[in-house]
């Protein structure tokens, strides 16, 4: 049914604790039970899989991973079978940055992602919401993920790009090869990587004599703390990293939500009922099905919650397992859409606190509040199938409802 | 006077979440990069505590501090 299939077959897990598989396909269908698992065997467990690969369980060890740049590198942030030759041309800073280097890098991209250019942002995203909606709402169903979900991300940022939304189904492509396929494929992350620089290479060129008022510009006139512009290598990498982490990972969040709505008729009541109740489910929401999961090169031998860490092993950064942490959220499993206390991760912790954080809040909001506005009433289509997407990043892929 | 709050935001702390601008809009700024501030000299106003103690539980980075003056 879907590509990954074709792709070389890990063979299937038979001791979560010792030898853990993000992959297999229990893990992607249902990881909390997994989690919860692990989480009572080790605060930090490790699988010889992936060339070696620890995975922290709890919310502290996840925190404390987080904020050590020492021990841990973010030069590889993606779990996979391989660890490719680092190459400059492939960095995508600052995501891929450790300190020193980080915070500059960082800095460059922060202001056009504050909560006052979200606000700026919003009325675009609205009429892209109206837009997909008006496309389906006549036919008493659709697949919400195909229709609705996937569009909002991704057209929302090439708006802020500057590029033309109707690309949209070009960029999922690539970011497919690199988060899903590029786990167990290098030759198909490598050429989706290629052609994105290939892609973007052209719009900075379309640029140099007419600038434009869009991020590529931006980040064409930035310049670095010694005063001098970005070299075009950086550019690009900030480029495909803002296409990449922008787009999967919000249609997730979004997906997930109207998941979770779909099959929870007192939640989705009540927060037509509440529409101030609004900001606080987000957060609730985003803590329950965090999409993202990050990962760690290990540097130097440390210790993280007690255990013995070791280098030469890549660290699974899982923010989603750190929120379904009991110790640090009463009924973790619950979503609790007026939840008070929330200091969830998904947006990551310490310096590489998500630069899109402000933007991905701007789309959930805005993706539910017009779904619920105009599809009050909706529900899983019991003749349909839900599959999630495997991997960094999880979230329907397909989400058949029926209204 | 008994029971005044006051809010400090750690700098090196904060990572820019917001969360503490969202809850409570009134006691915390954001500067040109998204990170977060108390607002004048970070003395809470008489019926914003309780928004300061939100804000304080849902800060990721544990970046917010509340005292009584």
């Amino acid at each position: 049914m879907s590509d990954t299939e074709s792709l070389p077959q890990h063979p299937p897990v038979t001791d979560w604790i010792h030898d853990f598989d993000h992959t297999d396909p229990r893990w992607t269908e249902n990881p909390f039970p997994i989690w919860d698992e692990l989480r009572a065997a080790s605060p930090v467990v490790h699988t010889d899989r992936f060339l070696g690969c620890y995975l922290p369980t709890t919310y502290e060890a996840v925190r404390e991973i987080a904020h050590d740049t020492e021990h841990f590198s973010s030069r590889r942030v993606i779990v996979r079978d391989e660890r490719p030759e680092l190459q400059k041309q492939n960095a995508a800073p600052p995501i891929t940055s450790d300190p020193p280097d980080h915070k500059p890098a960082k800095q460059l991209l922060l202001p056009p992602f504050t909560p006052d250019a979200m606000t700026k942002l919003e009325p675009r995203v609205r009429a892209i919401c109206n837009e997909l909606i008006d496309g389906f709402i006549a036919d008493g169903g659709c697949d919400a993920a195909a229709r609705y979900t996937k569009h909002i991300p991704v057209r929302t940022i090439a708006h802020m790009l500057g590029i033309p939304e109707a690309d949209s189904d070009l960029f999922i492509g690539w970011i497919h090869a690199i988060l899903e396929l590029g786990i167990k494929n290098v030759a198909v992350l490598i050429q989706a990587m290629q052609e994105m620089s290939t892609y973007f290479a052209g719009h900075i060129e379309a640029r140099r004599n007419n600038p434009t008022d869009d991020l590529i510009s931006y980040l064409m006139n930035a310049r670095d703390k010694n005063g001098q512009p970005l070299d075009d290598t950086h550019v690009i990498g900030s480029l495909r990293l803002i296409l990449v982490a922008g787009i999967d990972t919000t249609w997730s969040a979004i997906g997930a939500s109207l998941w979770h709505l779909a099959r929870t008729p007192a939640d989705r009541k009540r927060l037509i009922a509440e529409p101030g109740l609004m900001p606080t489910a987000v957060e609730e929401l985003l803590r329950a099905y965090s999409p993202v999961t990050m990962a760690r090169e290990v540097m130097q031998e440390t210790v993280v919650s007690g255990c013995p860490v070791k280098p030469g092993n890549m660290v699974l950064l899982s923010f989603p397992a750190a929120n379904r942490d009991p110790a640090v959220f009463p009924d973790a499993d619950k979503v609790v859409l007026d939840r008070k206390e929330n200091r969830h991760a998904a947006f990551g912790l310490g310096i590489h606190r998500c630069i899109g954080s402000n933007l991905a809040r701007m789309e959930m909001t805005v993706a539910l509040e017009e779904w619920l506005k105009r599809i009050p009433q909706f529900r899983l289509d019991p003749a349909g199938q839900v599959t999630w997407s495997q991997g960094t990043v999880r979230g329907p892929r397909q989400l058949p409802l029926l209204f | 006077m008994p029971g005044q709050l006051k809010i400090h935001v750690d700098p090196d702390k904060c990572q820019g979440h917001a969360r503490c601008k969202a809850l409570a809009p009134e006691l915390f700024q954001l500067d040109e990069y998204g990170n977060a501030h108390e607002d004048g000299d970070g003395v809470v106003p008489a019926g914003l505590e309780d928004k300061a103690y939100l804000a304080r539980a849902n800060c990721p980075e544990f970046a917010i501090e509340v005292t009584e003056t």
